[in-house]
């Protein structure tokens, strides 16, 4: 058995307010494929973005070494001089430029300056036949698909002399076919003594390329385990993962009672979306699923799964293109083609981005609140602007959204507070259906409680909400029926009772087998 | 007056202060309003500044009342389009063509009253409705099509110049007929006993005051039904004797002359109409909306598609308006009118507190930047300093409002 080629040990690193990693040990052997696995959440990609440098030394505890020798990388210039480089999650290629242009980006082929041109195809051409490409060197990045770029990226690696390659959940954007070469890929870099660590929570990928796991919860690592091992076995990863006490406490949920033979007030059948631009690839994949009034329904999985999409699309064709299926309002066929109409039907949809697809930050709490409803305090299109101000103020009291007045400028609110003005928002266009999408994501847990609860008395006043999240607990806390979502399709269905982390999280992980 | 639109949701009763804004820390309000519109009141600040400057290296000519009239007559029009611009700009957009459909419109109405005998306020409508029919062609295409809107008003500002040429055929056309002149150079007619002022002018002023005092006392009113917070009473009347003192002086000054020109008029009603709309309509808030963060105002189910093309078509009208009032004052048609009038509008927009990524401005600002400029040409004139130099200094204000903005919000760190 080889020797380590890294350790990193008793890693920690603190965001302000939030400790990310809390006590992270991880031993990479040499010439082994490494995979790293856990929640949304538990620290993955913050890992080895301390490891690459780019959280640089000195802003975090603990210590790194590779190749025996202490590495202290002020950037990732630094860890790339020593052979470690990271390929994020979110492709960083120049898609006007060329693959050879992009594989030697930064690391060109020149002399006093200017670029070596023959040189740089010959090298380029090498290299892209190394990982599989029979792509032309002068081809343009647009012009091949996500799955190629991925290759694109590795090659760029191999360029730089890689011996230790970290891939951030390579394969979450990438279809059956292009995921199935991509890991045939690493195997073979395996077989010319590359190292790779390899971030995915899809447990069929790890056991196909992986030689050991190491799984990571809240910021500490739980152990490692060897994948060939009998022992390890994928429910053995998956306790791993999510054996966590249920530490967030929940507003005292009376379980639901629903009339049963009433018509769901939200129903959406046999629902299909493509990527907006790799178009053949099916986002969500003939998915139904329906709520009740008075019911709160989640749904669980992991990212890429697909949930964002499918409440995205449905609320006014926001995401994705060729969306097909029924969408049904009590019983009814509603269209949902634009946002207005939408709302007009009673539906509103609280983004998980509230940054970007929330709130206008630079504008006030008040006219934030007001805005998908502007009608209910206007006459004839002109706003009753202290009407408008005494609703912000009924929701700044009712909600506890700590500022000063409700003139103050969102964007200087902390998350939790954001989060309360965007459900402030929705709650005054007054819908009956809430599509609330990762509504606790990255606040305090104070302000989590007090969204819970929020959340509880809504469901209470006879609304449906449609309750997504990536945080098992929480699901299993609030909801009273939880459906899962794995790679664009509908897994599982849950009630209450029938639900644990467990069961949730064998059906978030079940994708379909990888074609060897 | 009904109240019935409330918070929906009880209280979910955590601890804490619900933080109700009482008597004590009112002053911190104040102080908080005044900081967020820093930028406004920055502005009015260098504004009194430069006019006072001027007036002393002037002997006070600046301030003489011939030449306030003068600086209204001379400014409007940039004015006038610096209102349309801001709400391209907040919309997060620019446009590039109005100098040359001002002149395209200005040519119009020289073709169809000069040229043709066609009664004057006829030719007027169908100015506007021209010019609001060239926004709304430029604005589809940025809207509905796509297309980036520098690109379409560049385009715009090459065509209508282009246009403006061939409808004149290169000449200078005029005179006009007297009732359009008036709107470029005109005054409000002198009537009643001698006294001395223009007497209409004065009523007028007295009836503004009248308005305002009416207009902010109801405010305060309704702010009181709606239990909101409202300023105390001696503020409140001292804010209210400021503003009439700000409305006597400019009445005194302008009825000591001719009286107040017919261009201040409608200019005044459009600060009006168009700092209400901005403020106060559903179609302002939602043109902030999209120029402030446009994925999130589509997911709040605003149009944003009419929004800016209807921003557009506004522009084009305005634009149109302004050509009107050029043509007018000059009483012809000439091929060059307008040149670079797109860009003292831009220019007085973001010294008005505009930001280039959208979302942010005000009416008013933009009419204190476009009087900002105005005060520094006319004083500059005044002094003789020839337009090389005029050109430096402008392009340093511009320079300097908008530095004095980014280092003010690096300060405040947001």
């Amino acid at each position: 058995m080889a020797g380590p080629v890294l350790e990193m040990r008793s890693i920690v690193k603190t965001f302000p307010g939030v400790k990310a990693l809390s006590d992270v040990t991880l031993t990479v052997r040499q010439g082994e494929v490494h995979a790293i696995c856990g929640e949304n959440g538990a620290g993955k990609s913050t890992l080895m973005k301390v490891l690459s440098g780019v959280h640089p030394h000195g802003t975090y505890e603990g210590e790194i070494l590779f190749e025996g020798e202490v590495c202290e990388f002020k950037d990732i210039r630094a860890s790339e001089a020593h052979g470690i480089v990271i390929i994020h999650q979110e492709l960083a290629l120049v898609p006007y430029l060329s693959l050879a242009e992009n594989i030697f980006l930064g690391n060109e082929h020149a002399s006093r300056g200017f670029i070596d041109w023959r040189e740089t195809l010959r090298h380029a051409s090498e290299l892209l036949r190394r990982v599989g490409l029979s792509e032309h060197p002068e081809t343009r990045v647009a012009d091949i698909g996500v799955g190629k770029q991925q290759l694109v990226e590795i090659a760029k690696a191999l360029s730089k002399k890689v011996k230790l390659l970290i891939l951030d959940e390579p394969t979450a954007a990438l279809n059956d076919e292009d995921s199935g070469k991509l890991l045939d890929l690493i195997l073979e870099l395996k077989k010319q003594g590359i190292t790779s660590i390899i971030i995915s929570h899809k447990l069929n990928e790890i056991r196909k390329v992986a030689d050991s796991v190491t799984i990571i919860r809240d910021g500490k690592t739980i152990e490692t385990l060897d994948v060939k091992s009998e022992e390890t076995t994928e429910d053995r990863i998956i306790s791993g993962m999510v054996g966590r006490d249920l530490d967030h406490r929940f507003p005292e949920r009376t379980a639901y009672e629903g009339e049963s033979d009433a018509a769901p007030a939200l129903e959406i059948r046999d629902w299909t979306v493509h990527h907006p631009i790799d178009q053949q690839r099916k986002v969500v994949d003939d998915v139904s699923i329906h709520v009740r009034r008075g019911e709160i329904v989640g749904i669980a999985g992991l990212m890429g799964a697909g949930r964002t999409e499918l409440a995205m699309s449905v609320f006014g064709r926001s995401y994705g293109r060729h969306a097909a299926g029924t969408v049904l309002k009590d019983g009814k066929e509603i269209r949902t083609k634009s946002v207005a109409e939408a709302v007009d039907h009673g539906i509103a949809y609280v983004t998980e981005d509230r940054k970007h697809y929330g709130l206008n930050l630079i504008d006030t709490i008040n006219r934030n609140i007001s805005l998908s409803a502007l009608g209910k305090v206007a006459k004839r299109g002109v706003v009753d602007e202290h009407q408008e101000r005494q609703v912000a103020e009924g929701f700044r009291k009712s909600m506890n959204i700590k500022a000063p007045t409700v003139f103050e400028p969102v964007g200087k609110l902390s998350g939790g507070n954001q989060q309360k003005v965007v459900l402030s928002k929705w709650i005054f266009a007054g819908p009956e259906v809430l599509i609330l999408d990762e509504p606790t994501r990255g606040i305090d847990v104070g302000a989590k409680y007090e969204i819970y609860t929020v959340i509880d008395q809504l469901a209470a006043q006879g609304k449906a909400v449609v309750f997504i999240s990536s945080e098992l607990p929480e699901l299993l806390g609030m909801c009273d029926r939880i459906y899962t979502m794995a790679a664009g399709r509908l897994t599982g269905e849950f009630s209450r009772a029938e639900a644990s982390q467990e069961s949730l999280m064998r059906q978030m992980t079940k994708d379909k087998e990888v074609t060897r | 007056m009904s109240t019935d639109v409330t918070a929906k949701t009880p209280a979910p009763a955590p601890p804490g202060k619900s933080g109700s804004a009482s008597g004590e820390n009112l002053l911190q309000l104040m102080l908080d309003g005044l900081r967020r519109n820093m930028r406004q009141y920055g502005m009015l600040i260098a504004l009194g500044l430069i006019v006072a400057l001027f007036a002393v290296w002037t002997d006070g000519d600046l301030l003489l009342p011939r030449n306030v009239s003068n600086l209204v007559l001379q400014n409007s029009y940039v004015l006038i389009l610096a209102i349309g611009m801001m709400l391209v700009i907040i919309a997060g957009h620019i446009d590039l063509s109005v100098g040359s459909v001002t002149a395209f419109v200005g040519a119009f109405a020289a073709v169809l009253t000069v040229q043709h005998d066609v009664a004057w306020p006829l030719a007027v409508v169908l100015c506007l409705v021209v010019g609001a029919g060239a926004g709304a062609a430029q604005g589809f295409l940025i809207a509905y099509l796509g297309i980036p809107s520098f690109i379409v008003t560049l385009a715009g500002m090459l065509v209508f110049r282009g246009f403006t040429e061939i409808l004149l055929e290169g000449q200078t056309l005029g005179p006009f007929p007297s009732g359009l002149q008036k709107i470029g150079n005109g005054f409000l007619p002198e009537t009643g006993p001698e006294t001395n002022y223009h007497n209409i002018t004065l009523l007028l002023g007295l009836a503004l005051i009248v308005f305002v005092v009416v207009q902010e006392v109801r405010d305060r009113k309704r702010q009181q039904e709606f239990s909101l917070d409202v300023l105390p009473r001696n503020i409140f009347l001292l804010k209210l004797v400021s503003i009439v003192a700000a409305i006597l002086v400019v009445t005194m000054l302008l009825a000591s002359y001719k009286g107040a020109p017919i261009v201040l008029l409608i200019l005044g009603g459009l600060v009006v109409g168009y700092g209400y709309l901005m403020r106060n309509s559903i179609f302002g808030r939602h043109i902030y909306a999209i120029g402030g963060n446009l994925p999130a105002a589509k997911l709040s189910g605003v149009k944003d598609k009419k929004v800016t093309f209807l921003v557009f078509l506004n522009m084009g009208a305005l634009a149109a308006l302004a050509g009107l009032a050029i043509a007018a004052r000059l009483n012809a048609a000439s091929p060059k009118a307008g040149l670079n009038y797109e860009l003292e509008a831009i220019a007085s927009a973001f010294i008005g507190g505009a930001s280039m990524s959208g979302g942010v401005g005000t009416v008013l600002g933009a009419i204190i930047g476009g009087l900002v400029l105005g005060v520094l040409n006319n004083g500059m004139n005044l002094l003789s300093v020839g337009s090389d130099w005029q050109q430096v200094i402008k392009g340093l204000a511009l320079l300097a409002a908008v530095g004095f903005d980014v280092w003010n919000k690096r300060k405040s760190g947001s």
